[in-house]
């Protein structure tokens, strides 16, 4: 867990995600987007998380953002075009998520932990595919099966959605 | 020294940018896109506690990687779903643009 590495992609990550929110054009959003949740799986990874980190990697910078660019060149939608900003309505919702921050970070610093560093581990590290199919299977074993008919049943509302026109 | 108040304070700012995303932007997939910012934010902080609280067998606690795991799973049925709906607005439309769609609108 060098610091180096922590701040360069924590950094690579916020500049990303705040791009994301600052482009105009969609599929440079979307981009943006895969860039941020590499930097995150690079977190995750400094975190011992191996398993996460590829996970993110596959699952969001893999398939999510196949599936964002896909609808977005779908609908065809060009850099949008500039209306009427509302000036008091943006400035409002940014005070709003500025003050959100400020008390986040508040109740981070008033926690005792947050100034402690990690502890090291003991065990072998590469080792969490294991230990999460085990939790997987024993103790989670009924979010896993629900969360499998959720996905079946996410699948065939996608289908029906696209299927039918709406009115 | 990295602690665990850095990761919990770059997860904030990660949620905090998806959560001006979903109040600034009104392109419906650009807040489409900064609602999974802030799910991916929840994440990393629960990756950095299940770091931190090291476990009787010298590992990092791993039921809140078993919680991220559903998270992400969620998150991509989620993503499909609203992308569906998404479609089916813009054939019924011709717009992603929220402020167009007000019919509901009090």
């Amino acid at each position: 867990m060098s610091p180096f590495l922590f701040w360069l992609f924590a950094i690579l990550m916020l500049v990303f995600g705040g791009a994301v929110i600052l482009n105009r054009n969609p599929i440079a959003s979307a981009l943006s987007l895969v860039i941020c949740f590499m930097g995150l799986s690079a977190l995750f990874m400094s975190l011992d998380a191996f398993f996460i980190g590829i996970i993110q990697v596959l699952v969001y910078a893999g398939a999510v953002m196949v599936l964002f660019l896909f609808i977005i060149m779908l609908l065809d939608l060009r850099v949008e075009q500039l209306r009427k900003i509302n000036l008091f309505t943006m400035s409002g919702g940014a005070a709003v998520a500025f003050a959100f921050f400020l008390q986040v970070y508040f109740v981070i610093r008033q926690l005792g932990a947050s100034s402690r560093p990690f502890p090291a581990l003991t065990a072998a590290k590469a080792d969490d595919v294991h230990n999460i199919g085990a939790l997987l299977f024993s103790n989670y074993t009924l979010p896993f099966q629900v969360i499998g008919v959720l996905v079946l049943v996410a699948t065939i509302g996608v289908v029906v959605l696209s299927k039918r026109e709406l009115r | 020294m990295i602690t665990l108040g850095h990761y919990l304070t770059v997860s904030a700012m990660l949620f905090t940018i998806g959560f001006a995303g979903v109040l600034l932007r009104r392109n419906i997939i650009i807040i489409f896109m900064s609602l999974e910012l802030m799910l991916n934010a929840a994440n990393l902080s629960l990756v950095a506690f299940s770091r931190f609280q090291v476990g009787p067998d010298g590992g990092p606690n791993y039921n809140a990687q078993v919680f991220v795991f559903f998270i992400v799973t969620v998150a991509a049925a989620e993503v499909a779903v609203g992308l569906a709906i998404i479609v089916a607005l813009y054939r019924a439309r011709q717009t992603t643009h929220v402020e167009d769609i007000n019919t509901l609108k009090f």
